[in-house]
């Protein structure tokens, strides 16, 4: 086993899916020959040709339109938008088409394409290149969001979405992409779509979280330990459609729940976990549960004082596991 | 007698005939459809009337066989073609649990059929053409040497998907052939109002394929265009845009009233053009169709969907036990 | 032959009605299915309505110029076949499957008897509510909002021990055979029998009272009084100089601003000087909030609006709550010289008596100077005479040195 980055996993999965099934191939702005803007699919096109690592014209709605078509007949395409900023051009082809191509044909037709988008801040991204994108599908039925975590989920979960006959939204961390190392298996594995999972067992206070933030959260769980406060981290990792059942066990363990996004506060992710946990959890719950999140602002701004003050980090995280732990 | 055109086309007797009772039928079943509406029996419809010719001649012209189809809400020349039947379209025209299309999910006119190869639809304009370049993208990647086929009205070339698709089709060089129905309005709006340029198939221009504008009133004359375009695109000559020029004869839908923007005198110039008429006396002048053999054909279809409308009237409603299948695989 | 119900069919999503134009049939006329046989208009369409069987036209029953809602009946046909259609409506319905209702599970089963929610257990807290011996309404047994509350208003909680004996007790009250007025006790009048009774049982008090001077405070006052209630529109009572004083001493003997907590006392960090204000025969004793940070005017605008509150029986729950020090205007009645019962669980209560003119040796001389006596009743087991002694002493010293000079309202 090898220690890899996020971004590597990512590539990994892509290269071996590719490698595995003649139908997969990719689709976005300067995937080819340059490797993608973060180099995500670096070296793919070589390896596979111009073919299967398609430099598509500079257009969202043609990418993941003509997506759409092959996967509906029968192709596994890996969709990529540059950034998840960049998504919107396509959003009626996401929604109105893949979401809602099962059902409206009555299982005739199925639509197995895999969209890969970088979402997140705190890389002076600034308003276009930093937002997190993910509530504006989560009450889409009929799609899948998967956000990773780490970089074995980050693979296993890539390989579950290509493999999966239904649409699956990836949105990739773009800060995690070097930031995050791990030991990852080169053997083929794959990391359940729709499973959420348990970073760290603790008995005081839970996070549920996903995305980058799960890495902050365990970071900051570690400086609350010496502290004796003991966090309990549940990470989504599938953020539509959720995993109920974890989401109550977790928030029932320890009755007090913090919920953590990058993402605007009002009609966020953890919006609806916060609704489930109401809905199921009132005798465990022994606090009011909390949410952290971006402010309300349209997206984080360009200047370093600003982005830090939007963007969740461990001392937020920090400061409001401890006013639970207190409560 | 008059000129035998389709001979030089090669097609049969038989062959024009088939055309001819294709388009009838869905002429009928169109009008069935709106008796039904006006009678409250059925929700909604939307019409090809007028439009017969451009999608059964182009239909024609495409492998049966092999061919991919993504039709528009107007196509029922398209999918009577490909396989669908009379009684399909009024189990969807009813929503019944049998409809092929949805089973009873969509609206009427939003066809799909897998095993006939027709492409899944929906309401928003002009989504399925990236989806027939995906299709075709499909064929090259899998050196398959199917076409695939896609139609849309005019109004529906103003949308980011049709200029996005057709330059992808167009760069990569795809085995698409996209044809326009042009009947001169989208809803209301005049053809003067919707589009800047003196045609729509010079737009293909923009996209690296040849743009044609055929006579979308016969059937003949679309024939020959998508039977070149298929061609071209079987020996990887690439994507084609076909124009076809036709009339609207009934209103936008069963929910519009037309008299509203566009006079009887206007309505009563579009009936000239009535392309069943037109391809009626056709078959007449050279001797192919007789009175005789037009009525039996009209008898013959009429019970035909006498039959299909008893059938689907009397057919199960999907159970609401069913409302939450197929959201994803099981 | 079999009489068939033509209805006025929707014509539209979202039409609900539509109007008769024109009849195409008359009674008598035969017509085959899909038949026109009326023009209808509707905001959306105007369409020739077919008819749904083949027969005669028996009757019609709206005429022209009508206006139907979608659904009603416009004319009856007779027709041939009886079958046709009825078949229709009956295998119109899903062939598969129903969704059954459920009937809600009524069962004995209790295993939600002991999970009382937030709003329950506040409820039962507040009113020191023993949970067991409620039973609950709830699934499985739970005890919701509404069983406490109805529990608190059978009145079940009245049934206390206590209560009993105090009846008890009544009866053996002297009565004189019915001439006597008996007023029930209810209301602000309980809570405060229940509140002296309960202050008079815990606190050991113990008293003291000193005379003080405040000779130049009202000359001082005098000269300014009507100018201040011109301008303000409120007085400036003597009471707002005593409470500025005893909120200066208070800041410097925090042992006196405090509570008696059992195993511990608790000094307050905030100065918070209850006032009493009667009205009738109540008695509401509102708070003046952060005393040590307000000028004397600022205090006399905070008396006059509370006193005002009081009257007007505006003063909120919050407006009386915090105290942690009061002082009583006794003087108002005239008494010179009274026994404070402390507000519980404050520490002390201050009585501030009549200003009255006295004959006073200063200089071997006899001068008439205002005298006014304080009197201040303290919790003995917070409080001993050498710190209350000190403390008085300080408020003596800060309210003879007020003057013309040295004072800023």
């Amino acid at each position: 086993m090898a220690e890899i980055s996020y971004i590597q996993a990512i590539t990994a999965a892509m290269n071996e899916e590719l490698e595995k099934d003649e139908n997969v191939f990719i689709v976005g702005e300067d995937v080819g020959g340059k490797g993608g803007v973060f180099r995500a699919t670096d070296g793919l096109y070589q390896k596979y040709g111009e073919e299967r690592v398609i430099d598509a014209p500079l257009a969202e709605s043609a990418i993941v339109g003509v997506s759409i078509g092959a996967a509906m007949y029968g192709m596994r395409p890996i969709a990529e938008i540059q950034f998840a900023d960049f998504i919107l051009p396509a959003v009626n082809q996401i929604v109105s088409e893949a979401a809602k191509i099962r059902y409206r044909s009555n299982n005739d037709w199925n639509c197995p394409i895999t969209i890969r988008a970088p979402y997140g801040g705190g890389i002076s991204g600034a308003l276009y290149h930093s937002q997190s994108i993910e509530a504006m599908f989560n009450n889409q039925p009929g799609l899948k969001i998967v956000m990773p975590s780490s970089p074995y989920d980050a693979k296993g979960l890539l390989k579950a979405a290509i493999r999966d006959n239904d649409p699956v939204l990836f949105f990739e961390h773009k800060r995690a992409y070097r930031l995050l190392k791990e030991e990852v298996p080169e053997e083929d594995y794959i990391v359940p779509i729709g499973k959420a999972s348990v970073k760290r067992e603790g008995t005081d206070v839970t996070v549920i979280t996903y995305g980058l933030c799960v890495h902050l959260a365990k970071q900051a769980a570690e400086t609350l330990a010496k502290e004796g406060i003991d966090v309990h981290i549940l990470d989504l990792r599938t953020v539509y459609p959720l995993d109920q059942e974890a989401i109550i066990e977790a928030a029932s363990k320890t009755g007090k729940v913090l919920l953590v996004t990058e993402d605007n506060k009002e009609g966020s992710v953890i919006g609806e976990v916060a609704a489930i946990i109401a809905e199921h959890c009132l005798f465990e719950l022994d606090a009011p549960i909390r949410r952290l999140a971006g402010p309300d602002v349209p997206a984080m701004p360009y200047a370093h004082s600003l982005e830090k003050a939007f963007l969740i980090d461990e001392d937020k995280i920090e400061k409001a596991v401890r006013e639970l732990a207190l409560f | 007698m008059g000129e035998n055109r389709h001979s030089s086309l090669g097609l049969t007797d038989k062959d024009v005939i088939n055309m001819y009772r294709t388009m009838l039928l869905a002429r009928k079943i169109d009008e069935r459809m709106w008796l039904l509406n006006r009678a409250g029996k059925i929700p909604f419809v939307i019409s090809c009337q007028g439009q017969e010719a451009a999608q059964v001649g182009a239909a024609f012209a495409l492998n049966v066989e092999k061919d991919y189809v993504a039709p528009y809400y107007r196509d029922m020349g398209v999918v009577l073609h490909f396989g669908m039947t009379t009684k399909d379209l009024m189990l969807s025209g009813f929503a019944k649990a049998e409809d092929p299309n949805s089973g009873g999910r969509q609206m009427p006119g939003h066809f799909g059929d897998k095993k006939n190869r027709i492409i899944t639809g929906s309401s928003p304009v002009t989504t399925q053409l990236p989806h027939a370049v995906g299709f075709a993208l499909a064929a090259k990647l899998k050196n398959e040497d199917f076409v695939t086929f896609t139609t849309l009205g005019d109004g529906s070339t103003n949308q980011g998907d049709f200029h996005e698709g057709l330059n992808f089709a167009g760069v990569h060089k795809l085995p698409v052939i996209t044809l326009v129905q042009n009947n001169k309005l989208a809803i209301s709006v005049p053809y003067e109002k919707q589009v800047a340029s003196e045609n729509i198939a010079v737009r293909a221009q923009s996209y690296g394929m040849p743009g044609i504008v055929v006579n979308g009133n016969d059937p003949l004359d679309v024939y020959k265009a998508v039977k070149d375009a298929r061609e071209r695109a079987a020996n990887n000559e690439g994507p084609s845009l076909i124009e076809a020029v036709t009339v609207r004869l009934t209103a936008h839908s069963s929910d519009d009233n037309d008299r509203t923007y566009r006079t009887n005198e206007e309505l009563e110039e579009a009936r000239k053009n009535d392309c069943i008429s037109l391809f009626s006396t056709y078959l007449k002048q050279c001797g192919v169709l007789t009175d005789e053999l037009e009525e039996k054909m009209n008898n013959e279809i009429a019970d035909e969907i006498n039959e299909a409308t008893d059938y689907a009237e009397q057919a199960a409603f999907a159970s609401p036990d069913t409302l939450l299948d197929y959201v994803y695989e099981k | 032959m079999d009489t068939k119900k033509i209805t006025m069919p929707k014509l539209g999503e979202s039409v609900t009605e539509g109007t008769i134009n024109s009849w195409l049939v008359k009674v008598g006329d035969t017509v085959n299915k899909y038949d026109p046989i009326a023009e209808v208009m509707t905001d959306k369409v105007n369409a020739e309505v077919p008819s749904s069987y083949s027969g005669v036209i028996k009757e019609i029953v709206r005429e022209e110029g009508d206006t139907v809602a979608v659904g009603e009946l416009i004319c009856y046909i007779e027709t041939e076949n009886e079958q046709e259609s009825e078949q229709a409506e009956q295998k119109n319905q899903p062939s598969t499957g129903n969704l059954k209702e459920r009937p809600i599970e009524t069962s004995d089963e209790t295993s939600m008897r002991s999970r009382y929610s937030p709003a329950v257990v506040k409820l039962a807290g507040e009113h020191n509510i023993d949970l067991q011996s409620i039973s609950g309404t709830g699934l499985g047994g739970r005890i919701t909002r509404k069983d406490i509350q109805a529990y608190i208003n059978s009145g079940k909680m009245d049934k206390a021990p206590i209560k009993e004996k105090e009846t008890e007790d009544q009866t053996a009250i002297y009565s004189a055979g019915g001439k006597d007025n008996e007023i029930p006790v209810t209301g602000i009048r309980k809570i405060i029998a229940e509140n002296m009774t309960r202050s008079k049982q815990e606190i050991p008090h113990a008293w003291m009272q000193v005379e003080v001077d405040v000779t130049d405070l009202v000359s001082y006052r005098n000269k300014i009084k009507t100018e201040f209630k011109q301008r303000e529109g409120y007085s400036l009572t003597y009471f707002s100089f005593f409470v500025y004083a005893v909120a200066r001493a208070l800041k410097e003997f925090p042992e006196v601003n405090s509570t008696w907590a059992g195993d511990k006392i608790i000094q307050r960090h905030d100065i918070n000087i209850s006032i009493a204000v009667a009205k009738e025969n109540e008695l509401f004793v509102p708070v003046i909030k952060g005393a040590d940070e307000k000028s004397i005017k600022g205090i006399a605008k905070d008396i006059y609006q509370l006193a005002e509150k009081a009257r007007s029986n505006n003063l909120a729950p919050s407006d009386m709550e915090a105290g942690t020090f009061t002082v009583n205007n006794t003087g108002t009645f005239g008494s010179v010289s009274s026994m404070g019962i402390i507000n519980h669980p404050q520490a002390a209560i201050l009585q501030v008596e009549s200003i009255v003119k006295r004959p006073v040796i200063i200089n071997n001389m006899f001068a008439a100077r205002d005298i006014v006596n304080l009197s201040l009743s303290l919790d003995h087991r917070v409080l001993d005479g050498l710190i209350c002694g000190r403390f008085l002493a300080r408020i003596k010293s800060l309210l003879e040195n007020m003057n013309e000079k040295n004072i800023t309202i």
